[in-house]
This record gives structure tokens, sequence and C-alpha cells, in this order.
């Protein structure tokens, strides 16, 4: 028993060693030795043989696979003006008694039914179609083609559960400590330029090790329109690895809720080296509160930039929901971010009513890698005479072009709440202008 | 998505499924992809909350009345093949590639007005009566219109439609009103092949 002991421990020795040496350190000091190039090189290669030979054997059924992309149904172009207006011409309108038909119900009917079919927000919930398989069969079931694809599927499960998966999390455990420990004793230096810069180093070599720890390969585009101290970073939120993905090339603030638990002892860790915003839960509910605050750290020219997601949830990264104008109204400069994820490699998206955020995070690390782009959009102001909603509107739409995403009006928190009931007035109110509009201004 | 099970080998009696209502399998496959997405507890049936979890139907002014067709005769759970039997009435009447001619198809000009006819006729008596149209038209107009407007507007259609004189609408005295009404190209989805 001893000699199995000590060989196990000799083992775990050796494994130790190798990850400091050769992960840790490249990713501490920013260089890499090229391992996890050649792993993604290799995994390209796997997944592009996988799918040729998928769509080999496939050929007939491409049919089927192809309307994924594209939508089930062609809705109606009409407006509620238009389309009711060819139901009325039929007869002429009647003096008194309103301009309604029996034949109105068909316009909100086919609408209604058109939208049970498809709409656009429901889908953004839930993670994104794959067109052909990447070998997860969390993405699509399982297709047996050849012995060989099964073959290749089978030693990509026992890569990914038994190899990867062990030195993800050993990794992340690692990061998240140094992270909780190097900024506790960076807190007990006096304020000065050394501190800032320790904390900085230290922020980043940690969420670099992180990084390696999901096997995240990210490639950061126009890095000359970085955020800059003393403004407010905005971007699309896929999942809380977002986060990550941008702090591991540049220092971030964060903005949020205390919690309890590991992630309190962390943030607590985290505001001594260097100022963030966290909030208490009563707090949050106070807007002025959280503007002011919000506007005192901007302010600083020392502190650094504010990180905001202000679409308030996570959203499958197909599409950008609206963002909530309150980051818009502190007067500060903002720098959009649009943050895309490749889905070939692995779906990144949390869909926290279906995962909590230990198997989101265990699904993360037995997924093959994390891909993503990063674009640096250049700074943009409030403009003279733009109120914070339109501001919000003219952001989301550079982040979405920017990204390749759907730019969407509809309010990310509908993952959760109902429709508001003002959105079924106006539709009414549209309405009765059509069949009473002349009548109310005559009754006046 | 990726979800287990939203293959088509797992709709119990699909073949049956597409003759009665003419739509293609590659339809079916995607209808019960959708049917899985909005399917929020995942037992394999909706009910009223998964309905009016879409935005877009929630504003509808119509909105409830249109999840309540699906639900018929007390039921509180709509299952697939219901499902897609109640979408099979906006097929377009000319793709109607149903074998099965002893009953008449889903999506007959016929089958579509007693749809709409359901819509407003909620106790299923046959007719409309004048309070029945009261309640459609609040529902439709919210608080936008007086009561004395309502009242007029009621009127006003109950006097062009009703031609036996019984102060409600039948349906022969619906379909009549509307018969120079294009029902197919109005109540119909360009489902995309």
């Amino acid at each position: 028993m001893e000699d199995l002991w000590a060989v196990v421990l000799f083992g775990l020795k050796i494994w130790l060693f190798l990850i400091i040496s050769l992960i840790m350190v490249p990713a501490m000091f920013g260089f890499s030795l090229g391992i996890s190039e050649t792993y993604m090189t290799l995994l390209v290669r796997t997944l592009e043989w996988a799918t040729l030979n998928i769509q080999k054997a496939k050929a007939d059924e491409q049919t089927l696979k192809t309307s994924v992309t594209n939508g089930l149904i062609q809705r109606g172009a009409g407006s509620m003006e238009k389309e009711l207006g060819e139901l009325r011409r039929s007869r002429p309108k009647p003096p008194v008694g309103g301009d309604f038909t029996l034949s109105d119900c068909f316009y909100f009917s086919r609408k209604g039914i058109e939208s049970i079919v498809e709409d656009e927000v429901t889908q953004r919930f839930s993670s994104e179609e794959l067109v052909s398989w990447n070998l997860l069969t969390r993405t699509n079931d399982f297709q047996f083609i050849s012995l060989k694809l099964t073959l290749v599927y089978g030693l990509g499960i026992f890569v990914r559960y038994c190899i990867l998966a062990p030195l993800r999390i050993t990794l992340a455990i690692i990061g998240l400590t140094w992270l909780v420990i190097g900024t506790s004793a960076v807190g007990f230096l006096p304020n000065s330029s050394i501190k800032y810069w320790l904390s900085e180093w230290v922020h980043v070599m940690c969420y670099r090790i992180c990084a390696r720890g999901l096997s995240a390969a990210i490639r950061y585009h126009n890095r000359e329109n970085k955020p800059k101290k003393g403004g407010i970073c905005v971007a699309n939120h896929t999942s809380p690895i977002d986060i990550v993905i941008l702090c591991n090339d540049g220092c971030y603030a964060m903005v949020g809720q205390v919690h309890g638990g590991l992630m309190g002892i962390v943030q607590r860790a985290m505001v001594r080296s260097c100022p963030h915003v966290w909030f208490e839960r009563a707090e949050m509910k106070d807007r002025h509160l959280v503007t002011k605050r919000l506007k005192d750290h901007v302010s600083d020219k020392t502190k650094l930039p504010i990180l905001i997601f202000p679409e308030g949830t996570c959203v499958n990264n197909t599409s950008v929901m609206m963002f909530k104008k309150g980051s818009f109204e502190i007067g500060a400069t903002i720098y959009p971010v649009a943050i895309k994820y490749d889905p070939k490699f692995g779906d990144a998206f949390w869909n926290s009513s279906k995962y909590s955020m230990v198997s989101y995070l265990l699904r993360m690390m037995t997924s093959w890698a994390l891909v993503c782009n990063v674009w640096y959009l250049p700074a943009m102001h409030q403009q003279e005479g733009e109120d914070a909603v339109q501001f919000a509107n003219r952001v989301k739409s550079a982040i979405a072009h920017q990204g390749g995403l759907v730019d969407l009006q509809w309010d990310g928190g509908l993952k959760r709440a109902r429709v508001k009931e003002t959105f079924r007035e106006q539709q009414q109110k549209k309405y009765s202008s059509m069949v009473v509009g002349d009548e109310s201004s005559n009754s006046d | 998505m990726g979800s287990n099970k939203s293959t088509i080998q797992y709709i119990p009696d699909v073949k049956e499924l597409i003759e009665e209502t003419g739509f293609s399998a590659a339809h079916i496959q995607r209808l019960f992809e959708r049917f899985d997405l909005l399917d929020r507890d995942q037992m394999g049936t909706l009910r009223v909350e998964d309905f009016e979890a879409i935005p877009e139907l929630a504003m509808n002014p119509i909105g409830d009345r249109i999840i309540g067709a699906f639900f018929s005769s007390g039921k509180e759970t709509v299952d697939f093949p219901t499902f897609v039997r109640v979408l099979a009435h906006f097929q377009p009447t000319d793709s109607n590639r149903t074998k099965n001619s002893s009953q008449e198809p889903y999506n007959s000009p016929n089958r579509k007005l007693q749809f709409a006819f359901q819509l407003y006729d909620q106790d299923r008596d046959g007719k409309i009566s004048r309070a029945e149209l009261l309640q459609v038209l609040q529902e439709m107009l919210g608080m936008q219109v007086t009561d004395e407007q309502l009242q007029s507007i009621a009127e006003r259609a109950i006097q062009e439609a009703d031609l036996d004189g019984d102060d409600a609408i039948s349906f022969d005295e619906f379909k009549k009103s509307l018969e120079k009404v294009d029902i197919d190209q109005k109540m119909r989805i360009g489902f995309l092949s």
C-alpha cells in the first residue's frame, strides 16, 4: 500500500511540476510555448475531417439540415394598416359605428400563429444550433456515420474527460487561489505607482491562468481602441467567462453585487489591491446611488475603466438585446467591445435556467476549447440632443454590426419576466385608430 | 438546441400526422424542435404559460384567444399532434398533399373560417352573440375607446351581418359576410419548403 501511495504522490508531483512549468509560467509572463497552438491546429483538422465525413455520408439528408439556418416560415411583410386596409376594400366605409370588420381577426390570428411557429426572442435564450456536428453530444445527438468517426468520438471523450478536464480544473483552482493570495498581498502595500503596476500584473496573470484553464484561444482586434482609464467599457454578454476573456488583455474595474461564499472571498480580495465597485443587494435598487458611485469612480482618472454588460443577462451570442440605459446616463466615454464565440469548439452560452454555475463551468472544461474574437470599437460619446436610450441603441448597433450579431430591440429580461402590458396597449392603440380614429377626433 | 430526442424518430405516429396535415417530414421535424423549445418544463406537452412566454404573442390583442384555440374542451395541456393540427389550418389551400380524402383537410377555406369563427364564438354554441362580440371588441381595443363607441361598433357589425334577425351571427351569416375576402390568402403562413 505504501508503495502505491508513494507512486501516486510522485506522479502528482510530476503532474504539478509539468503544469507549472509548461503552462503557468508562460501564462504569467505572457509568452507561449506553442503547445496550445498545436492542440488547436490538430483540433481544427479533426473537426474538418469529421464534417467532411458526415457530409459525404448524409448527402441526401442535407436538405433537412441546411434549413436549420434559415427560418421555417416567411413572415407576412405588411403593416397593420396595409393588411387591415385590404380587408376593408371590399365594402365602403360606414358613416357610423366605426370601421370594424369581422375579418379583422384574420390579421391578428395570423400574426399570433406566426409568432408561435417562430419568433425573434425565445430562440435567443437557448444555445445556437450547429449545421454540422462537432463531435460533442451536447450540441447534436450522436449520429452513427462510420466506425472511424465513432472511434474518433470515443477518443475525444477520453481526451476531454480524462486528460483535459483534470488539467483545466487544476489550473482554474490555481488561478483563483493565486488571485486571492496575490491581490491580498498587494493590498498591504501603500498606494503608489508600484502598487498599481503590481496589482494589474497580478490580475492579468491570474486571468491568463484561468484562460488556459479553459483552453481559450482569443483573438483581439483593433487594440488601439482599448478602453482607457476614466471610461466605461461596454460589451455583449454571453456568459460569466466574458470577464476572463476581456481581462486577459487589460485591467478593468468590476461592477456587481456582493456575494457570499467563495465569490465573496474573491471579491473582497480583489478590492484590496485596486478599487472595484461592489454593491450591497439593497443598494442596487437605488438607481441614484448606483449612478453616483459609478460617476465618482469614473471621474477619478487614476481608476481603471469600469466593465459593464448593459444587457443585464446572458444571451446566446447570436444577437444583442436591449441595452439598459443606466450606464449611458453617466456622461463618461463609452468604449464598446464586441465578443463573438465560435460555436464549433464548444458552446459558451450560460443558460442559467438550465444549468447552475458549477455544472456550466464543468461543461466548459469538458468542451474542446473556447475560441472567440474580441473587437475593440472606437470610443463613443453621447451627442447633443441624444438621450440615453438613443445613445444606448447606437452603441448596441455598432457592437452588433461588428460582431455579426442580430440587433434586437427586445429586453433580455424577457428570459424570465413577461412582456409589459404597455406593448399590448400599443397594439390596441394602433388598431383603434384604424377602427374609430376619425370618430374620436370629431367627438372632441 | 441540442436537446436529446428532438429527432423525428421519437415522434409517435409521424406518418399519420404527415398524411393528415399535409406538412412535409422536414416541417414536422422543425415544428417538433420548436415545440420542444417552447416546452419549458420538458414534460412533452405545452401549457398556457409556455405560450404566454412568447413576447410577440403576449402583446397580440387577441393573444389569449389564439392560445385558447389550442386547448380544446377543457384540456390543460397541448400535445404535439394537437399542436401540429391547429397549425395545419394555416397551410395554403393549394398545398394540399393529403391523400386522406374522406376527411376535410385542415387548410380548406371552410376550416379556416371555422377557426376564425371560433375565436369569436367562445361558448361554442354556433352563434356569435352580441355579448361575445362586445367582449372581443373590448379585448382588441382595450382602453382606447369608450363604452358608447364599443356599443355602436357592435351594433353596426351585427346589423350588417345578421340576416335572420336573431341578434346574433351564425356561422353561415359569418361566411356570407366574408364572401368577398380571400380567406386562403389572409389566413395562411408562408412555410418555407
